[in-house]
């Protein structure tokens, strides 16, 4: 497997290469991982500060130079006013946000991997477009239909709904650009979906209804959970798009841009390293699961043969 | 039943449609009336159909249209120029740490992208530990060089947040390669390739560092420089032709590297669209100077609320971004493009 040995020149059994072409035939061979890891430390190296940083107690108001270690921010990690409230509002409309974007996504999903329908490419592309469309038009052209929905004749026919700005607008615009991510998750994971399984319940009498209850569910089912869990992971995340959506009510991502005018408390990155610790126990606990299970798994059924 | 089978797709995905209908096409449809229109937020918006907006918005932002496009681009370019190797070694060395890897790519999504952005500050800030190594201990630049505030801060800013969506489209392309492919062309002899790759990789390399010096203003492109661009030409021509030397295979050349131009495309615009759209880079690791078109936008909108002009802008980069998505779907077809997203 490995490519770049194989580029090499220098056969295994020439007598007592040189020094140059041993060189070489190391630098083929090792180019690949070496810049391989340094890449993926450099992907890694902010989330380290972030952590490190966490822990500081800095000179000035801003975290952005080390000062000296201290558990201060650790100890007291809400002591901000407001930052309890915006990381509640955060968990509040990530929540709600996953709940419905992935419901209408699988849904879409499901159309587009079952069935063979006029328009399937368009609605193909259509579906991508939101994800390709920068988020700052996203959230900009949010804003302007928002605001337009404060003058009359829309201003009574949407009942002041979506103006003035507040949580109900973060969680429609969350909705929408969750939408794509979570159909395109579950279609991936439905694609080569055993369509067998379904045939054989349908023979053995089970009705549509029943048949996708007890069988396509629980095989789509890992995938709809991903999908969520991207969702809410971006919901959580997203700043550029709440910014145009928010009004004067503040997410977590809101209320550090709005401090970080002013000061920079470690308290941001006690947070991030929360959110961090938890999105990384909760992707990474059930696939580490899931894998010691199917080597249990493997290793019974490899014991039962005779 | 033939009767519900036709109808269940549309029924099922009716809801979701509706919602990218009313919260997604109609935003749009109304932010083109907006670019069309005159006003205050104060006074309401009348709809002129004054395309004087657009003259405007294109004259007047100039400087922040070519920042856009200039340091989007950059960034792109050095996306792939980390990404493609990064994507190459884990589809092809990953071996048994492929999934381990691939999510380390995406950790950092784990974190919020402001303190993805404000640790990077921390990183190049005058103080910060970059400079303390290549400024105060290696010597490497001058003791009045710094980083926070220039082109170089505010491109590596969004090479960094945006690899990943470089690094995952290319992989995805990268592992679908059948490798008995790469195995007949090494039956056929196919070997080092020598001397074609150091040259090839030498004129790239001599053409890429000009380009990056030149567009992040340490190497200005004037006669009176002939000899500074020279010898970034040549550090650039010695880097690419040692890497096409040693590095690149034959099978790679033609066996691989075609066979993965597709999720570099996708990679490409995956990378460039959300570069040219954004604005925090500039604002966190950047000075008034390297303003991009999205700072004007969201300060058009939020600070201002001169909502015709900022929305002529917005308008003009989501067309813009439109007609790229259309000629690679021609190109390439729609799957490739969506389905190479993780």
């Amino acid at each position: 497997m490995s490519t770049s040995a194989a580029t090499t020149g220098v056969a295994p059994s020439t007598a007592a290469p040189g020094a140059g072409a041993r060189l070489a035939a190391l630098l083929e061979r090792t180019a690949v991982p070496v810049f391989t890891a340094a890449a993926i430390l450099y992907l890694l190296t902010p989330i380290f500060v972030m952590v490190a940083f966490s822990f500081n107690d800095p000179p000035g108001r801003f975290n952005f130079v080390w000062g000296e270690l201290s558990l201060e921010a650790w100890a007291r990690p809400f002591a901000r006013p407001g930052l309890a409230d915006a990381l509640v509002t955060s968990l509040v409309v990530g929540v709600i946000s996953t709940l419905v974007a992935t419901t209408l996504g699988t849904l879409i999903a499901l159309a587009l991997t079952r069935y063979d329908f006029r328009g399937r490419a368009a609605t193909n592309l259509f579906i991508f477009i939101p994800m390709a469309t920068p988020e700052i038009v996203l959230g900009a052209s949010l804003l302007t239909l928002f605001v337009a929905t404060a003058q009359e004749p829309l201003r009574t026919l949407t009942g002041g709904a979506f103006f003035p700005l507040g949580v109900q607008t973060i969680l429609i615009a969350h909705v929408m650009f969750n939408i794509s991510y979570v159909v395109v998750t579950v279609r991936a994971r439905m694609q080569g979906f055993p369509r067998h399984l379904e045939e054989a319940a349908m023979d053995l009498g089970a009705t549509e209804w029943v048949t996708f209850w007890k069988v396509t569910f629980p095989l789509i089912f890992p995938g709809i959970l991903a999908a969520a869990l991207l969702a809410f992971s971006l919901s959580i995340d997203d700043f550029i798009i709440t910014n145009f959506t928010s009004g004067t009510s503040s997410t977590f991502p809101i209320w550090v841009w709005a401090s970080i005018r002013n000061n920079l408390p470690p308290q941001v990155h006690v947070i991030g390293t929360m959110i961090f610790v938890i999105a990384i126990a909760l992707v990474a606990v059930p696939t580490l699961r899931s894998a010691w299970v199917g080597r249990r798994a493997q290793r019974r059924h490899a014991a039962a043969r005779p | 039943m033939t009767w519900r089978r036709r109808v269940a797709p549309y029924v099922l995905m009716a809801p979701g449609l509706l919602w990218l209908l009313l919260f997604f096409v109609l935003p749009n449809i109304q932010m083109l009336l907006m670019s069309l229109s005159s006003g205050r937020i104060s006074t309401g918006f009348d709809l002129t159909w004054d395309f004087g907006n657009y003259v405007d918005a294109v004259s007047s932002f100039q400087d922040q249209f070519r920042n856009s496009l200039v340091y989007g681009g950059l960034a792109t370019l050095l996306c792939f120029l980390i990404g493609y190797p990064l994507a190459y070694g884990i589809a092809f060395r990953g071996g048994r740490y492929k999934n381990l890897l691939l999510f380390l790519v995406i950790a950092p999504f784990f974190t919020s992208f402001l303190i993805r952005t404000i640790s990077w500050r921390i990183i190049l800030g005058n103080d910060g530990p970059f400079l303390s190594i290549v400024r105060d201990a290696l010597g490497l630049v001058p003791a009045n060089f710094s980083i926070i505030g220039t082109p170089l801060a505010v491109v590596s800013g969004i090479t960094y947040q945006f690899l990943p969506f470089m690094v995952l489209p290319t992989y995805v392309a990268l592992e679908k390669i059948d490798r008995r492919l790469v195995e007949a062309a090494r039956d056929l002899y196919a070997g080092p390739w020598r001397p074609g790759g150091a040259i090839v990789g030498g004129a790239i390399g001599a053409i890429l560092l000009v380009v990056m010096g030149a567009a992040l203003t340490y190497v200005p492109l004037a006669v009176e420089n002939l000899a500074g661009i020279l010898v970034v030409a040549g550090v650039g021509a010695a880097i690419g032709a040692l890497v096409g030397w040693f590095l690149v295979s034959e099978a790679f050349v033609r066996v691989i590297w075609p066979l993965s131009l597709s999720g570099v495309f996708a990679g490409g615009i995956l990378t460039f669209i959300p570069a040219i759209g954004d604005f925090v880079n500039v604002e966190l690791l950047g000075n008034p100077r390297t303003q991009m078109i999205g700072n004007v936008i969201q300060n058009r909108y939020l600070a201002q609320n001169d909502y015709p002009t900022a929305a002529a802008l917005s308008f003009l980069l989501m067309a813009g971004i439109l007609v790229a998505i259309f000629v690679y779907a021609r190109l390439l077809g729609t799957e490739e493009l969506s389905g190479g997203r993780v």
